[in-house]
């Protein structure tokens, strides 16, 4: 992209404190949220191996993988929705297997292989998962999608994709606000029947 | 979150010795507890890790079934020999929570995990289970689903673990380790009624872990199936739940167990229901008459009345289902 090599992440973080710290004025207005500084406990160095490459970053023990991808690792594509297990827009794969990265300690996850939303394409080449969802519209606002696809991506590889009311069920994990659903499920279909 | 030192044992006799420290705590999957602890109401000083100490196996013998402490809920699930002997445990582990929770939580780890209660889980309010002394405001607030069984005018928290239910039915055991030695306990006497100490939930003593839980083999559990009611079709709590194990001799029922979920302050055994079918032809009658017993002392609350209604149905459609 060149010299116009702008990220919409980047715009954002560029612009963000101007429009998020604005003073709220008027009555009515809620108190500003007092956050007491927590003092910082003892961070410690940590390999991750994430996407085939060794990342060594420093780790409060309280960090999620979540946080320590996006705030550190600059791995933004997993998404923070509920941080508490109940929406999938985290989902990533460690050792294959897809979990919540916002109830996973990062401190816990030295040593293994970690897949996220970035690791999936090969070059310039999408995953067919990803592939498909573009074809059938899996998505509107797309904040869930990078949980909905390694979630599906997994469901493939598990092997429950057998039939729509199978795909359903092991895709639950994952919430879509927008109602994507239907869309979803053709992309998975689509992806299992080419095999 | 407060902060917190994070322990990575070499063994478990130092993980129990790390244990046994003040403020301590044990994660095994850390589904429940990291959501709690984010929420402020578990803010433990220090985390004994017990991933690297093994405790994954899943053995199915001749005497019976063994799953370590720290055994994935999906690996269970998807075991063959758990699927064919003991299919309630696997179809209870399906029907909790979601894939991904389910490829991190453990065995020991959902048996431990702490009610859904809204009040518990908001440090915003009052809870006895929480905070001993400072009072319930389910009993007079919002319960639709809490316990309708087991409750106290202290807490009606109910307990949320599907397994829990199925390894009631099962009659199954927990060997726990401690600092001063392991024992077996039945599941039957783990768990504690709310009484006036509901922060106390199970009979672990302070620094006691789980490490596995060992199921009998019989011909009751291989006809044995989970069913569970939700507000939604999936990933959700139970309203109800039913777990049923019935074996058949010469036309009569033989052999049957019965727990129920979503009911009860604990996971909850229905004898009443059990002693008039025992010996009995499952006749249409006799189902209906038995599942009419289910939950003869429940005590509902304003909003949670229709869980006796509820209960009922979901016994009668499980004992259908296995005489079918």
């Amino acid at each position: 992209m060149g010299e116009l090599n702008v990220t919409r992440r980047h715009l954002l973080a560029g612009t963000a404190c101007g429009l998020v710290l604005q003073p709220i004025a008027g009555e009515g207005a809620p108190a500003p949220v007092h956050r007491p500084s927590v003092p910082a406990a003892a961070s410690r160095a940590i390999t991750l191996q994430v996407n085939g490459s060794a990342l060594t970053l420093n780790i409060d023990p309280r960090t999620s993988l979540l946080d320590a991808l996006r705030e550190q690792a600059d791995l933004t594509g997993s998404k923070k929705g509920c941080d508490r297990g109940a929406c999938g827009a985290c989902t990533v794969h460690i050792d294959g297997r897809r979990v919540v990265s916002c109830l996973t300690l990062a401190a816990r996850c030295e040593g293994r292989a970690i897949t996220t939303i970035e690791g999936l394409a090969s070059n310039d080449q999408l995953h067919p998962m990803q592939a498909a969802f573009l074809h059938h519209d899996g998505l509107q606002c797309g904040y869930c999608t990078p949980g909905q696809i390694m979630s599906a991506v997994a469901l493939m590889r598990e092997g429950h994709a057998g039939s729509d009311a199978e795909i359903r069920e092991w895709m639950s994990g994952n919430i879509c606000r927008c109602g994507a659903y239907p869309n979803i499920v053709a992309a998975i279909r689509d992806v299992a029947r080419e095999g | 979150m407060q902060e917190f030192s994070l322990i990575h044992p070499a063994s478990t006799r130092d993980a129990l010795v790390a244990g046994a420290a003040q403020g301590a705590k044990f994660i095994a999957g850390g589904t429940d507890l990291l959501q709690l602890m984010k929420d402020n109401v578990e803010s433990p000083a220090r985390l004994v890790d017990l991933e690297t100490l093994g405790l994954t196996d899943i053995e199915a013998g001749a005497s019976g079934l063994r799953l370590g402490a720290m055994a994935r809920m999906s690996d269970v699930a998807a075991h063959q020999a758990v699927q064919d002997d003991w299919p309630v445990i696997s179809q209870a582990l399906l029907a909790s929570a979601s894939p991904q929770i389910r490829n991190m939580g453990t065995i020991g780890g959902n048996l431990l995990q702490r009610t859904r209660c809204g009040y518990f889980r908001d440090t915003g309010f009052s809870c006895n289970k929480r905070e001993p002394g400072t009072g319930c405001p389910a009993i007079g607030g919002e319960n639709r689903m809490r316990a309708i069984l087991g409750g106290s005018e202290h807490c009606i928290a109910t307990h949320a673990s599907d397994l829990a239910v199925a390894l009631m039915a099962l009659d199954a055991t927990l060997e726990l380790h401690g600092i001063g030695g392991s024992r077996r306990v039945p599941i039957a006497e783990f768990y504690r009624l709310p009484g006036n100490t509901p922060h106390i939930e199970t009979v672990l003593h302070p620094g006691e872990m789980i490490g596995a839980v060992t199921v009998p083999r019989s011909a009751a559990a291989r006809n044995s199936r989970y069913l569970k009611l939700r507000d939604r079709a999936s990933f959700e709590f139970a309203l109800v739940s039913v777990a049923v194990a019935m074996e058949m001799a010469n036309g009569a029922i033989d052999d049957i167990r019965l727990a129920a979920g979503g009911v009860g302050t604990r996971p909850w055994r229905l004898p009443e229901v059990e002693r008039s079918l025992h010996g009995k032809a499952p006749t249409d009658a006799i189902l209906r008459d038995a599942a009419g017993r289910a939950g003869e002392h429940a005590q509902a609350a304003r909003q949670n009345g229709f869980k006796q209604t509820l209960l009922r149905g979901a016994v009668l459609r499980a004992l259908q289902t296995s005489v079918a």
